[in-house]
Parts: structure tokens; sequence; C-alpha cells
């Protein structure tokens, strides 16, 4: 529910990006979301369709990437990206750590005319 | 004509900018801040009135209020005779910097510990910083032992981390060396764990003797 306000700043960005270049659409917004930091794309996706009614932004398609979280094997050292709740190395069976990235949630580009 | 601009740009930068000023108003007033997360239900509340106990004896304490709908956690804290705001967030699921800022002006506390009780939440608060000095994410021995598991960036997040209902877990199917493997695979700030009940009042005394040892650096 927090996408909410996620999505408001995010359209705030995207907005003030677009009026400084110019544009008079915003046609698509590419966004970057890490794992960890919990927000889901299609909440933001159903918050931008109706915080940007009315704006320039308005039917701007949205892409997301999505960073998976990264374990490093405590025994052999192997990295590897988590899948599920599973935290065991696949190499040695060893217990693995998350290495803390994955935190990202940004806007890579937008596209405008 | 249609042009990619690329932004590289941080979408919590609003909010983390104003937590930053925060840090600094909180430093200026003497003030080490501690934000509270959890499930609702979890213990904030107690934990913080059990800390209370302990810590008024050496310094100044204040708090800061969450709540979505009530006042009913501000008025216990008000009855032992701790300064208090109380932040009606009116069905928001968590606290935001500008929010704090507020409060804190309100508060007017200075040269202590102030304690942040956020939205019962285990999502939404991990992601905005308030300009906390440090996150205490409070687990309880009913909720399961796999919340780390289930909850990855605040227990991530998280600079403390406390496991409260000890005393419930004879009763209780809890796995403590799966929780405790759980945060030491997802916590890589290592932060310490300790386990304590609010009501048997056990391990209450060595958090806050940890928070007062925090308090001098």
């Amino acid at each position: 529910m927090h996408e909410l306000s996620v999505t408001q700043n995010m359209l705030e960005l995207v907005l003030s990006e677009a009026d400084k270049a110019g544009a008079v659409r915003v046609t698509s917004i590419k966004l970057v979301i890490g794992e960890l930091s919990s927000v889901i794309d299609e909440s933001i996706q159903l918050y931008f369709d109706m915080l940007s009614e009315d704006t320039k932004a308005a039917g701007a398609h949205l892409h997301f990437r999505y960073i998976p979280a990264s374990l490093c094997c405590c025994t052999c050292g192997k990295d590897f990206p988590k899948s599920g709740s599973n935290f065991t190395c696949p190499e040695c069976g060893g217990w693995a750590r998350l290495t803390g990235d994955a935190k990202d949630f940004y806007i890579d580009s937008i596209e405008v005319e | 004509m249609s042009v990619t601009i690329k932004m590289m740009q941080k979408i919590m930068r609003n909010n983390n900018e104003i937590a930053s000023e925060n840090n600094t108003y909180f430093h200026e007033h003497g003030l080490r801040v501690i934000n509270v997360m959890a499930s609702p239900g979890a213990g904030k509340t107690s934990v913080i009135l059990g800390l209370i106990e302990i810590l008024r004896e050496k310094m100044n304490v204040a708090v800061i209020e969450g709540d979505t709908a009530s006042s009913i956690d501000a008025e216990k804290v008000s009855a032992v005779g701790i300064p208090v705001v109380q932040i009606d967030s009116g069905g928001r699921c968590h606290l935001d910097a500008q929010i704090i800022r507020e409060a804190a002006e309100d508060l007017a506390a200075h040269d202590g510990i102030l304690f942040i009780e956020n939205i019962g939440n285990l999502i939404c608060p991990s992601t905005f910083n308030l300009g906390e000095d440090l996150k205490l994410v409070i687990a309880s021995v009913p909720e399961g032992h796999d919340k780390p598991y289930k909850y990855l960036a605040m227990f991530e997040a998280a600079d403390i981390i406390v496991l409260n209902k000890i005393d419930l877990k004879p009763y209780i199917d809890f796995d403590e060396d799966s929780f405790r493997a759980g945060i030491e695979a997802i916590n890589t700030k290592k932060a310490p764990l300790f386990t304590v009940s609010c009501t048997t009042k056990s391990g209450i005394a060595e958090l806050a003797q940890y928070l007062i040892t925090q308090n001098q650096r």
C-alpha cells in the first residue's frame, strides 16, 4: 500500500524531468526494482494509472526491470541469485547469506515526445 | 519525435533528503533516535514501556507514536509521564520523514533517547528512512520462526533485532534455530538479537544496557 506514496514521488520526478525537456507527453517510463526495495510492480501500475490521469504522463507505458537479491555461500563463497526462500548453495549445499544489494528502486529513463 | 531521457534517479530521494535533515536536527538536540518496527501485536509499545522503566533513570526519554486510527498507545506512554506525540496516520501503512519532522518539532525533546513507534507492518515502513540512528525490529514467538525469510527487506535493514514473548516458547511450535539462521542469512550488518519477554521482564535490562552503550557512542 506504500506504493501509493512511492508512485506519487515517481510521477513527480518524471513530470519535472519532462517539463525540463519541454516535452508534451511522456510515452514510456523504465523502472528498476530490486527485490529488497519492497515495491510491487502491479501496485505501481495501478496507482500510476490513477495518479497520472490528466497529466502529460497519462497512458505512459511502464517497463519494470526486476533485480533479484543475491546470496553468497558462507562455505565455498559462490555468489548466486536468490530463488524463493532457499538459502542453500547450489554448488556445495552450504548456508548462504544475503549480500545486501537489490535495494535499488529507481527511474532508469523515460521516453518523451 | 520521441526522445529518451536517461534519469537514473532514486525514487525515494525526496524522503531520504528530509530524513537526513531530520538526523541533523536530532543530533543538534542531543537525541539518539530509534525507529521501532514490527507487525501489529508483536509488542512494540510493551517493549518501549519496558525500556522506559530502565532508561528514564539515566536519561530523558520521549516517544513519537504512529498509529493508524487511535491514541491507545500514546495514552499508555503518557500515563507513565513520558513526553509523547501521537501521529494519527489516517490509515496510512507507514511513517515518512516529513511527518516525523513535524512531530519532532511539536515534541521539542532533547538530550536523550527518542523512540519512534512505527505503524504495525513488516513491509512498508522498511522503505522509508525517518532520520533515525537505529532501526529496531521486533518479532514475536507466536508469529512463527519464518518471519525473517518472508520479510527480507525489514530484517535486512535492522540494526537491532528483538525476539519478544519468549515466555510463550514452551507452548508454541517455534524453531528458534531456524529463526536465528534466517537472521544470520539475511542481516548482513550482524545486528545483535535480544530475546525478551515483556511479561516476565526477562532480557529487557540487557536490551536497555545495549541502548545505553550505543547512546554513549
